[in-house]
């Protein structure tokens, strides 16, 4: 389906924490059932009402990694969210943590959210605000390594099924649907001993 | 030999580790275990809305998919139908008429178990409906493509909310993929005060852990606060363990629960009743069960709760003064708090009480629920909402409308001046038209205070229904405690 083995590209700085999902990807633009078009919510609010948005500025108007605080992506399940960042050019989002809604949408859309040590990401987002080396990140998903914009090489971890479904872009629908007798041989089971669950009412 | 699913604490074969709640939930759902550690999980309820289910109609469409289990899909309307009393579809956006048309489409083709319409009188908010029917029950797996999916957690279901894919895959499967959480336990004991709720908890739990204490735990609250709330204020509770950080919240089920659910049209009756019952009384977490993370909060201390910035866990006592960014030490905290002041077009140092606004939202999944209006109304009594302020009561579903109606408390909004308005999301997620204007001050009693949420530029404020009403009476933020007294 969706496969991410490396990526090097211009990475934003957005040294904001609790970058909520509402942010990324107002609710004005998703009333619509279209995954495509989506690339013109991203930050539609804050791009609007900023000039200086860093996403509206050289160099970073042509960012495919972004660089955020911690808890980016909280709030709504919003899948669009991703769609956004996909659709405008996003690979990769490099912060402390994560909403977690967010990060496994991130895995389903081949866009790779990557969770690096506060301290670390506090030293990306100086480097690339002060334009220090360069704006370009490069990260290698088969290596697990990234490295910044001075050239610094630091070594990351990402959950090994995740890691895995990236590399070989697999179809988690696919996969599961093979093991359809396993899925009917459970309800089967279940439903004895939990008729209520499948007879409700 | 051979490792059954509840390894976590040990082998099954010699006795029986202690488990917590979401520990025994998730072992009975578990189908297999995937290389690389996820889990298979089956999902016994999977509730469907015009908003990410018009999507998930199209996308197995395209690819000649169909659902698993429909008898285990319940589906309704919410987010983005109008909220008008009459002519509700006419009433709606085109965008949002074209969704409803896609969404009914798809449910034609594949017949949930239920489908609530908009003319159907149980339509509501989803997270609102599936404990009112009886669809969420105590140790289901319950998910949903919306975050606060967490909400039915209340109820002692294992439920979480989802983002699009997962929801195709739930439609398709029947199950999830998932890693086992992590679980945490939030402790709340004591007393709460006159006039505080459980969305005053909710809050001060958020000033005080923040919104990533629950990232990566599934949350079980406890305590004999939590214990004392009735199921409609541990809906209230479990609806913002998403703004906590978690995914999953959960009370577990007890008296109480089984009071509100008995003869609920969903639930099971008579000898399976009795059955279900014996299984819902062994899944409370064990004595000797130990979490993984462990917090805890005193009620008895707690007042009415208000936040003050553009995250949920900027909230404070609403007695208190708008906080004065530059006296935090945490750099990152005190930049969040400048550019939330900001946004809000807040003093530091001022009094929050006193604050003037231009609009109430009493309403959403998080506090729509018939004693929600029943608290708003006992404040509202025969008083006047402030000129100039606009103010709606929308129901989280027709059923709690009908209920209300019952008990006279439309009369009581509409004669103060309130709109009484049809069941939906509403000015939550302002996905229907209901939203507050850019710079306009709102008390909400919904989850999200983020930039922008209830509209462009609108400025948010999060509080209980007492306070939301208090405010609406007094055209600026109150305190509910002396109108109640």
């Amino acid at each position: 389906m969706f496969s991410f083995r490396g990526h090097a590209g211009i990475a934003a700085p957005l040294p904001l924490a609790n970058v909520d999902t509402d942010a990324i990807a107002p609710m004005r633009f998703l009333i619509t059932s279209e995954r495509k078009g989506m690339g013109r919510a991203l930050f539609a609010n804050w791009r609007e009402e900023d000039p200086d948005f860093v996403l509206s500025k050289a160099p970073w108007r042509e960012a495919t990694i972004l660089v955020a605080g911690a808890n980016f992506g909280c709030g709504s399940s919003r899948e669009m969210a991703v769609w956004a960042l996909a659709e405008a050019g996003f690979r990769a989002v490099v912060a402390p943590s994560f909403g977690e809604i967010f990060e496994t949408n991130c895995f389903k859309n081949g866009v790779l959210a990557l969770m690096l040590p506060e301290g670390t990401v506090q030293t990306l987002l100086g480097q690339l605000a002060r334009g220090e080396g360069g704006s370009r990140i490069e990260i290698d998903l088969e290596a697990n390594m990234i490295a910044g914009p001075d050239g610094s090489r630091i070594p990351f971890a990402v959950d090994p099924a995740r890691r895995e479904a990236l590399l070989e872009g697999l179809d988690e629908i696919e996969q599961t649907l093979r093991r359809r007798a396993e899925i009917a041989a459970f309800q089967l089971a279940d439903r004895q001993r939990r008729p209520w669950v499948y007879d409700a009412g | 030999m051979k490792s059954g699913p509840s390894t976590r604490n040990g082998p099954t074969d010699v006795t029986p580790a202690p488990r917590t709640l979401f520990d025994k939930i998730w072992d009975q759902h578990v189908i297999a275990r995937l290389p690389g550690g996820e889990d298979l999980i089956h999902v016994d309820r999977h509730i469907m809305f015009e908003l990410t289910g018009a999507i998930a109609f199209r996308d197995i469409a395209a690819k000649g998919r169909k659902p698993f289990s429909p008898d285990l899909i319940y589906s309704t309307m919410d987010h983005v139908i109008s909220t008008e009393r009459r002519d509700r579809e006419a009433a709606t956006s085109e965008a949002g008429r074209k969704m409803i048309a896609e969404f009914r489409d798809g449910v034609r083709r594949h017949p949930p178990r239920a489908f609530f319409d908009l003319d159907d009188p149980r339509q509501g908010i989803v997270h609102v409906v599936s404990p009112e029917q009886g669809i969420a029950l105590p140790g289901l797996t319950l998910l949903c493509g919306d975050s606060h999916t967490c909400t039915v957690g209340g109820l002692g279901a294992l439920a979480w909310g989802v983002g699009s894919s997962e929801v195709e895959h739930v439609l398709v499967t029947q199950t999830i993929r998932r890693k086992k959480p992590k679980t945490m336990r939030i402790t709340v004991d004591g007393k709460l005060r006159p006039v505080t709720y459980a969305k005053d908890l909710v809050l001060a739990l958020l000033a005080r852990f923040g919104t990533s204490v629950g990232t990566g735990y599934a949350v079980e609250f406890a305590g004999s606060a939590v214990r004392a709330l009735g199921v409609e204020g541990r809906l209230t509770l479990c609806n913002m363990a998403i703004e906590l950080g978690a995914r999953i919240g959960q009370v577990a089920p007890d008296e109480t629960t089984y009071a509100y659910l008995h003869g609920r049209p969903f639930a099971p009756k008579g000898p399976m009743w009795e059955r279900a019952l014996a299984h819902w009384r062994k899944l409370p977490s064990d004595a000797e069960a130990s979490f993984d993370h462990e917090v805890s909060l005193d009620a008895s201390t707690l007042g009415p709760q208000i936040t003050w910035g553009t995250s949920p866990e900027q909230a404070m006592p609403i007695d208190r003064l708008v906080p004065d960014p530059n006296s935090m030490a945490d750099p990152v905290r005190r930049e969040a708090a400048m550019k939330a002041v900001r946004y809000m077009g807040l003093a530091p140092g001022e009094p929050i009480i006193g604050v003037p606004i231009d609009v109430v939202f009493i309403g959403s999944c998080t506090n729509s629920r018939l004693s929600d209006l029943e608290a708003a109304a006992a404040v509202v009594g025969n008083r006047k909402v402030a000129p100039g302020v606009r103010a709606l009561v929308v129901p989280g579903s027709g059923l709690v409308a009908k209920s209300a109606e019952e008990k006279g408390l439309d009369g009581v909004f509409r004669a103060a001046g309130f709109e009484w308005r049809a069941p939906g999301c509403s000015m939550c997620v302002a996905a229907n038209g209901d939203q507050v204007g850019s710079g306009q001050r709102a008390v909400s009693t919904s989850n999200r205070n983020f930039e922008g949420r209830q509209g462009p530029g609108a400025r948010t404020h999060l509080a209980s229904p007492a306070t939301a009403a208090a405010s609406a009476i007094a055209g600026c933020i109150a305190d509910p405690r002396p109108l109640m007294t």
